[in-house]
Formats: structure tokens, sequence, C-alpha cells
């Protein structure tokens, strides 16, 4: 950025700037800064949500409750759940379809339009058709099943296999996004490094172990915080699936909350389990940002990287 | 062998191992395909074949399902309401988000990383965690049932990413033109809006195909802002749909294929955008 420009430049530069970023900020501040602001305020009173403002100060109270409420240490359980899950099982799926398709394939093209296709769909769409994929009667799943002779399972009916087949949905939903981005990494890395390296006689796996896997270092690591993100905040697909049941067994951070605030009128409440999310995501950022995407983020343009 | 790996790349090896590879993929295309396939093919059964063959071809095929739902006034009013709430969510976020970018590609002034860096921290914080209290302010504000009252939030909680997407195009542009344009007596506007611009049209695509399919899918703003159904988008439209036929799945399965249909037929006009976009903003974000 050029910063050597002539002083009447700057001068007059100062009114455009204000003229042009006052759009913006007028939006971001009344409708991102001031609502996280008030849910901070919200959370140290009992609160039923009526209008005006809240009156009830408890204190920590709301916090102290939500920290020994079996629903919401059950949220940071389930949370971490489909974190694990997510680390471990969809994104090195996505990673080896990406590799595979950076192949020449036969309709590579195809098998890389239709595993991002799901998505597009909304998490409605999406919800919907696998409630009767996995419905336990009629469901198709039940049905392939049978085929191997596995009996019907009880899918989103049974609370021990509900958190299993909402990550089943999870990763017919978002493995493709993760397999775009790995894709769009691996085509980063100069077709030179991996020949040189088989010019040495490494072999395909340790060409992709000592070469492509750390290259795809900085892809790796984005995909791994953008699962950790999701999952602090899954709602839509839970919550129409299973409203969080049966019995609270597939319930999140987002969907108590929801339930509390939109359905039982405890805005206090869950003003608190929102700031709680809101300092969970926060945290997690700024410790991903500081520790693990440091490497990533220097010199590059980006949101922690240009801090001067 | 080593000719074979002369051009493939580095992870294949003999023809037996590459046919693994390629059953690792139809199975996942298997996995992918099926539960799409079973949509579009169900809706074209009745409930009764369904259960009895889901995954043959209809025997006969029964298009009133699909019929039905096109010909329901409901429907096409949330296919208009989905549309105008995003395509002025796009408006109002690319233009919003521009103009700010433009200052943060282009002008040096203090403050301005901090700034920045403000704006790109919203990219953590989708709406789950501001919705209760979003709603709450859009009471106070009376934008309940309102179109604003879903349009301005979602323009809000798009700007990070957009912004960050369009400063690191804006900065690509050489200074040289901005300067020449100036001298030619071109004011920061005049600039940006006839020379900056229409350079950036590559980035403004990748934003705003970005923004209508955020805007297409989002479900939980609306589902707390508008209580009058003459008002829903069709992600509530689906939900409520399903509440009223859960047993009639035959209808159901064709209701939301009908509802797949735009999303889908948006992906295969603007799938480029799309990817560069979510990458670019992965990658920069």
């Amino acid at each position: 950025m050029k910063t050597t420009r002539p002083r009447s430049l700057r001068l007059r530069g100062f009114t455009t700037i204000l003229l042009f970023l006052l759009p913006a900020l007028v939006l971001f501040f009344g409708l991102v800064v001031a609502p996280i602001l008030l849910a901070f305020y919200a959370s140290v009173f009992k609160w039923n949500g009526m209008r005006g403002l809240p009156t009830d100060f408890i204190g920590m109270a709301n916090f102290t409750r939500l920290l020994a409420d079996e629903v919401f240490l059950g949220d940071l359980w389930r949370g971490l759940l489909l974190i694990i899950l997510s680390v471990a099982i969809q994104l090195p799926l996505s990673l080896g379809i990406a590799m595979l398709l950076n192949q020449r394939i036969r309709g590579r093209a195809f098998f890389r339009l239709l595993f991002f296709a799901p998505y597009v769909l909304s998490e409605a769409i999406t919800a919907v058709l696998f409630m009767m994929i996995l419905s336990p009667t009629e469901g198709l799943a039940n049905y392939i099943l049978g085929w191997f002779g596995v009996d019907p399972l009880d899918w989103f009916a049974d609370p021990s296999s509900v958190m299993m087949s909402v990550f089943i949905v999870m990763t017919w939903k978002y493995f493709g996004f993760h397999m775009i981005l790995y894709i769009a990494g691996r085509q980063g890395i100069p077709r030179e490094l991996t020949e040189a390296a088989q010019i040495d006689g490494a072999t395909g796996w340790k060409v992709f172990r000592y070469v492509t896997l750390p290259l795809l270092g900085p892809t790796i690591r984005i995909s791994v915080f953008l699962s950790v993100i999701g999952a602090i905040q899954l709602f839509d697909l839970v919550w129409i699936i299973t409203g969080g049941g049966p019995s609270h067994s597939s319930e999140t951070m987002a969907v108590t909350m929801f339930q509390f605030g939109f359905k039982r009128f405890q805005v206090g409440y869950a003003s608190a389990i929102s700031v709680v999310m809101f300092l969970i995501s926060l945290v997690f950022a700024v410790f991903y940002q500081r520790y693990v995407m440091r490497r990533d983020l220097e010199g590059a343009s980006t949101v922690l990287g240009d801090q001067r | 062998m080593s000719a074979n790996r002369h051009k493939q790349s580095p992870t294949s090896g003999g023809p037996l191992r590459s046919l693994s590879l390629h059953a690792i993929v139809v199975i996942t295309a298997l996995f992918v395909g099926i539960p799409l396939l079973y949509g579009v093919l169900g809706g074209f059964k009745t409930t009764r074949q369904l259960s009895s063959n889901p995954l043959g071809l209809p025997n006969p095929w029964v298009p009133e399902n699909y019929t039905s739902v096109l010909g329901s006034a409901s429907f096409w009013q949330m296919l208009w309401n989905s549309t105008y709430i995003a395509v002025l969510t796009t408006l109002v976020v690319v233009a919003v988000s521009a103009l700010a970018a433009y200052v943060f590609a282009r002008f040096a002034f203090r403050g301005r990383e901090a700034l920045f860096t403000m704006f790109a921290a919203g990219l953590m914080f989708p709406f789950a965690v501001a919705i209760l209290p979003l709603f709450v302010l859009l009471r106070m504000f009376g934008l309940l049932d309102n179109p604003l009252g879903v349009i301005l939030p979602q323009a809000a909680f798009g700007m990070p990413m957009t912004i960050i997407i369009l400063r690191g195009f804006f900065r690509a542009i050489p200074g040289e033109i901005e300067e020449a344009a100036i001298l030619d007596g071109c004011t920061p506007f005049g600039f940006f809006w006839r020379i900056l611009l229409p350079m950036a049209k590559p980035a403004v695509a990748t934003v705003s195909v970005l923004a209508v399919v955020n805007s297409w899918n989002q479900f939980m703003l609306p589902l707390v802002v508008f209580s009058d159904d003459s008002l829903f988008t069709i992600p509530l439209g689906v939900q409520q749909f399903q509440g009223q036929y859960a047993t009639d799945i035959a209808r159901v399965m064709a209701y939301i294929v009908v509802a797949m249909l735009p999303a889908l037929g948006f992906y295969a006009v603007a799938e480029r955008q799309l990817v560069s976009g979510l990458t670019a903003g992965a990658i920069k974000g």
C-alpha cells in the first residue's frame, strides 16, 4: 500500500474515508456489535424478554446455573464429539477424495460437481430429505442395510445413535466443501516439487506424506478451523430433524439457547448461553490463530497477520 | 510402471491400486447421489409405492405430487420471497462492503488495520451467537414480519467475508491507475465507481454469488423474524410443509425436490464464482 501520497490528497481523503465507511459502520455496529453487547447485558438479568429492557439484576446466577446444567454440559460434550468426528473422519475423507480427484480419473469433473452439490442445498432441504431416508420404519437406509442382513436401526429416534446419524448428514452436506478447499490447496503446490521427489525415488505414499501433506498444512488448518466454528454454531439441521431430542440427546448449544430464548421465554438465561458461545468461539479463534495458524498468517494479508 | 508413473500423479500405483481408488470415488458418489436420486424418483411415487419399493423406478409414474407443488400459489409466493430477499441482500452487502473495502485497500489512515480486523473478526460470529439479541433489537426497531428484518442483518453478517475478498482484489489494482485518474480530475467516488468497480467485476461476481447462496439457504433468521407465512422463504416453507404432510412422504419428497431446483440451477450457472469465492474467503479469512 502506498503511503507516500501528497498531503493535499490525504487531507481530502479524510472526509472521503468517513463517507465511504459510514454505511458499513452503521450496519456493523447496529446489527453485529450491538446484539453481542446486548447479549452480554441481558445475560446478568432474569428476563422473560418482554418489551423494554430487563430490570431484575441477578449477577452471575445465569452462568452458575448454566455450568451446573446437565443439558448444557451435554451440549459441550456433543459439540466436542462432532468436532472429533469431523476432524478424524470427515476431513480425511475430504482430503482423500480431493487427492483422488486431482488425478486423471475418468469423469472427475462430474464427481467434483456432484460431491459439492449438497453444499449448495439449504440445511432445511437436507434435513427433511434425511428425515425420510433415515426413517426407522420406511426409510431408504434401513432398506439398503436389509440387503446386507443388517437389522433396521432407529437412527434419529434412538439416543445412542442420534449423534452418529446427525454426523452422517453433516458429512453428506459438508465434506464436498472441504474437498473443494483441498483441491484448491493441492493445485497451489508446484508440480516441480512432487516431480522432484519422484525423481529422487519417492513412492506414491511417500510423496504424499513428505511433500504434499506438509504443503497442504495451511489448507488443513483452515479446514479444521471452519469445522470447529461450524460445530459450535450447529443449529438448522438439528433443529429441523430432532429439535434436540430424543430427551436432549442431540441438543447443541444453539438449540438449547433457542429453546430457552424463543420457546420458554427465559431470555436472560438464553443470553448467557449466547455469551458462552461467543466466548468459546472468540477464545478458540484467538488461540488457534496465534498458535496454530501463526506461520500461515505471517506476511499474508489476513485477519491478524496485518496488525503492526 | 515407471512410464505409467510418469504420466500420472504421485499417489497412483499399479492397475489394481487404481481400481480400488476408483472404487472409493464411486462409493462416495453413491453415498452422495443416492439420496438425491431417491428424492427425485420418490416424488414420482405414491407413499405406498415408496415404502414397498424405495429405490426402484416408479411403477406407475405418478406426476401428481410434482404438479400439485407447482400448482400451489404458496410455493410461488415463497420462491418470490426468497428471490427478492436474496437480491436485495446482495445489493446491500456488496454496495456497502465495496465502499468499505475501497477505503481499506487504498487509503492510509491511523486505525485502519484495527478497524479492518474488527470487521474481519465478524467472520467468526454467525447468526447462532447473535440471533436472540438481534431478535430483541429488530423488535425494538419494528422490523419483525418485515423483509428488511431479514435483509439488513444478512447484509451485516455477510460484510466481513465480502470486505475481505474485495479488499484483496482492490489492492491488486495498480496505484498508477488511481493516480492517473485523479490527475485527470477524477473524484475518489468517480474512481471507485467508474474505474475500480468495473475492473473488479470478477470479484464482485464472486461475492454476489456467495451472498445469494447464503441468503437463499438462511433458515434461523427468517424463522424468528417471520411469523406471517405469506412472507416465508423456501427453507421455512420446506419445514412447514414437512410438518403438515409428515405422513405423506412422497408428497414431501416432491416438494423438497422442487425446492432444490433453483439452488441447483444457480449452482450449475455460477459454480466457478462460488468455488472461487469460497476458497478465496477461506484462505484469506
